[in-house]
């Protein structure tokens, strides 16, 4: 078959997805030794000791940090967390993890049973969360050729090995890649909020593979699965599902057999290709790590967990369409980032004039409106941008008196936001007001109407767009300072004048 | 229980050693004369013995998570077999 090769929309099979999710914790140490866990652009193996080396003798022992923010993921996923918990050796031979096996958590992880919703069709729709587990991220290899022998070498930087990594299993309950993908983007959101994951798909401190098979409605059992590897981004991870549930549902139309095994996404080509045929998961030998105890996680500290939680995506999102009176989408739209949502509300703070949802919108609209579009456009975020709440609370306020017009705002807003001076700054250093002062307009308009007899003769015939182009004239004369609405009158009384 | 020829094949694929005719068959005798040793302890009553994972008792306090100094390159890699730059350098590896 042929990547052009499309499915129906409607056809009748069923796909059946779920998702393994891995984020690195945000812990300042790596998982089980000190070595500094902030190694992005140092060089290879500046962060590596000798528990991440696996040197004889060396013992691991737990961070506790690292426990927190997964028991604080799995409250966040409305996971049970059992009282006692240990971690176990996955056992494989590859340089990325000297030991020879990664620790990780195998029959007692320290969250299972959870989950989480996700907007389909106007409803919610849940998706279950079979388990969370702690292990260890592995070290990073790079493949070269030896230029004089043309022997094939590979180079192994071992920063990575350690860090805290956190396993997120999902049950197979979603029904289309665009679930999965908005599946994604919820648990991201969560674990932004929660301040234990970066959130940076790009960057791989969060990936995402995904177990995906087809069966004909209305049967029970499962199709065969593959796994999808190398998803990179929301939008990789719904094209690459969309692709591989077309590529089953093919192979099945022509009567063939799907193969379980592991697939990689090639986003240039838009394909998944075979990489490997899955192991059998005894193949990795898992067995109690015998150099760390059991864990026990008393009551007392879940409890004390689960009072530092911040709010979440979903309450937050309810509360500011009941506190601010926000439309679903503004709430949606604010509250997707945490850092976006304190902006919000730290903007609606500093805003003085009208009632608590007026101020809400108009911080609302700029925050959604112009502020992103200029974050877009330099390729930023909320938490980068130059402009304080306070200070766009200023401009909306200066606004709202009437001492700037609309379109003075925003010229203020990219100023500000290109030079990092606070809107109100920029107000008070230039003296910047709105001209509404009708002397001084007045003057302007007689200016205008002299220099251009044209429109003016247009106007006396009739011509009702030649007021138009003159407010234009007198708007270019006052560098927008002037609003149109003030000028009109002031023009059409002097030309009525003039005619008579 | 026994101990196949191809389950011994199949560990040494996994432990990344390859054994000869003569290294299998005498691994194939030993390795199910350790599992008849051990499979004594199956005889052992332990009806009223939880499953425990480790002899060692539960923890619930760890370590905190504050950065220590790693160790410099030098004295990592001294006893690697190849290194390149600050990497270390191993046999082409490929998933």
């Amino acid at each position: 078959m042929t990547a052009t090769t499309k499915a129906p929309a409607e056809t009748d099979y069923e796909i059946v997805i779920g998702l393994e999710v891995h984020t690195q914790l945000l812990t300042q140490s790596k998982m089980f030794c000190p070595c500094d866990a902030h190694y992005a652009d140092d060089a290879p193996n500046s962060h590596v000791c000798m528990v991440c080396m696996g040197m004889p003798g060396v013992l691991p022992v737990i961070n506790q940090r690292a426990v927190e923010y997964t028991i604080m993921t799995g409250l966040a996923l409305h996971c049970e967390i059992p009282e006692l918990s240990k971690f176990d050796r996955k056992n494989y031979f590859y340089p990325d993890l000297p030991k020879g096996y990664q620790i990780s958590q195998y029959d007692l992880p320290f969250c299972r049973n959870g989950w989480l919703e996700i907007p389909v069709d106007g409803s919610v729709k849940r998706i279950g969360i079979t388990r969370a587990h702690l292990e260890e991220d592995t070290g990073r290899l790079l493949h070269r050729t030896d230029p004089a022998t043309g022997e094939a070498y590979s180079l192994v930087d071992l920063n990575r090995a350690g860090i805290p990594l956190l396993e997120i299993v999902s049950e197979p309950d979603m029904r289309s890649p665009e679930e999965a993908r908005l599946y994604m983007q919820k648990l991201r959101s969560i674990l932004v909020y929660l301040g234990v994951s970066s959130g940076r798909m790009e960057e791989g401190s969060l990936r995402c593979d995904a177990n995906i098979s087809v069966r004909p409605r209305g049967q029970k059992e499962f199709g065969t699965k593959t796994e999808i590897k190398n998803m990179n981004s929301f939008r990789s991870v719904q094209r690459a599902l969309e692709y591989e549930a077309e590529r089953q549902i093919q192979v099945l139309r022509e009567g063939g057999r799907i193969v379980q095994e592991t697939r990689g996404w090639v986003e240039a080509k838009g394909v998944t290709v075979s990489q490997r045929t899955k192991e059998e998961a005894n193949d990795y030998r898992y067995f109690p790590e015998p150099d760390l105890p059991p864990v026990v996680l008393s009551r007392a500290w879940i409890d004390e967990i689960r009072a530092k939680m911040p709010e979440l995506p979903d309450a937050k999102r309810a509360r500011f369409m009941s506190e601010y009176g926000l439309s679903e989408y503004d709430a949606t739209v604010l509250t997707d980032e945490r850092a976006v949502a304190d902006y919000f509300e730290a903007t609606v703070r500093d805003v003085t004039k009208g009632d608590l949802a007026s101020r809400a919108k108009s911080a609302a609209n700029w925050i959604t409106g112009d502020l992103a579009r200029l974050l877009n456009a330099a390729g930023s975020d909320i938490t980068q941008c130059k402009i304080t709440p306070a200070g766009l609370a200023g401009l909306i306020n200066a606004l709202d008196s009437g001492t700037i017009s609309g379109k003075q705002a925003k010229d203020i807003l990219e100023r500000a936001f290109a030079s990092g001076d606070q809107p109100t700054e920029i107000i008070q250093r230039e003296g910047i007001a709105q001209v509404s002062d009708a002397g001084t307009l007045e003057a302007v308009a007689n200016q205008v109407i002299a220099a251009n007899p044209k429109a003016v003769e247009d106007y006396r015939k009739g011509k009702a767009a030649a007021v138009q182009f003159l407010i234009g004239q007198v708007m270019r004369q006052t560098k927008g300072s002037a609003k149109p609405d003030v000028i009109q009158p002031i023009l059409v009384r002097l030309l009525d004048a003039l005619k008579e | 229980m026994s101990l196949s020829r191809a389950d011994v094949e199949h560990i040494a694929l996994l432990a990344r050693m390859r054994l000869s005719e003569d290294e299998l068959n005498r691994m194939t005798e030993q390795l199910a004369g350790i599992l008849e040793h051990i499979a004594v302890l199956q005889e052992a009553d332990v009806s009223d013995v939880p499953p425990s994972a480790s002899t060692l008792p539960p923890i619930d306090h760890f370590r905190p998570d504050i950065p220590a100094p790693s160790l410099p390159v030098d004295a990592l890699l001294a006893n690697a077999p190849e290194r390149e730059d600050s990497y270390l350098r191993v046999k082409a590896v490929l998933e």
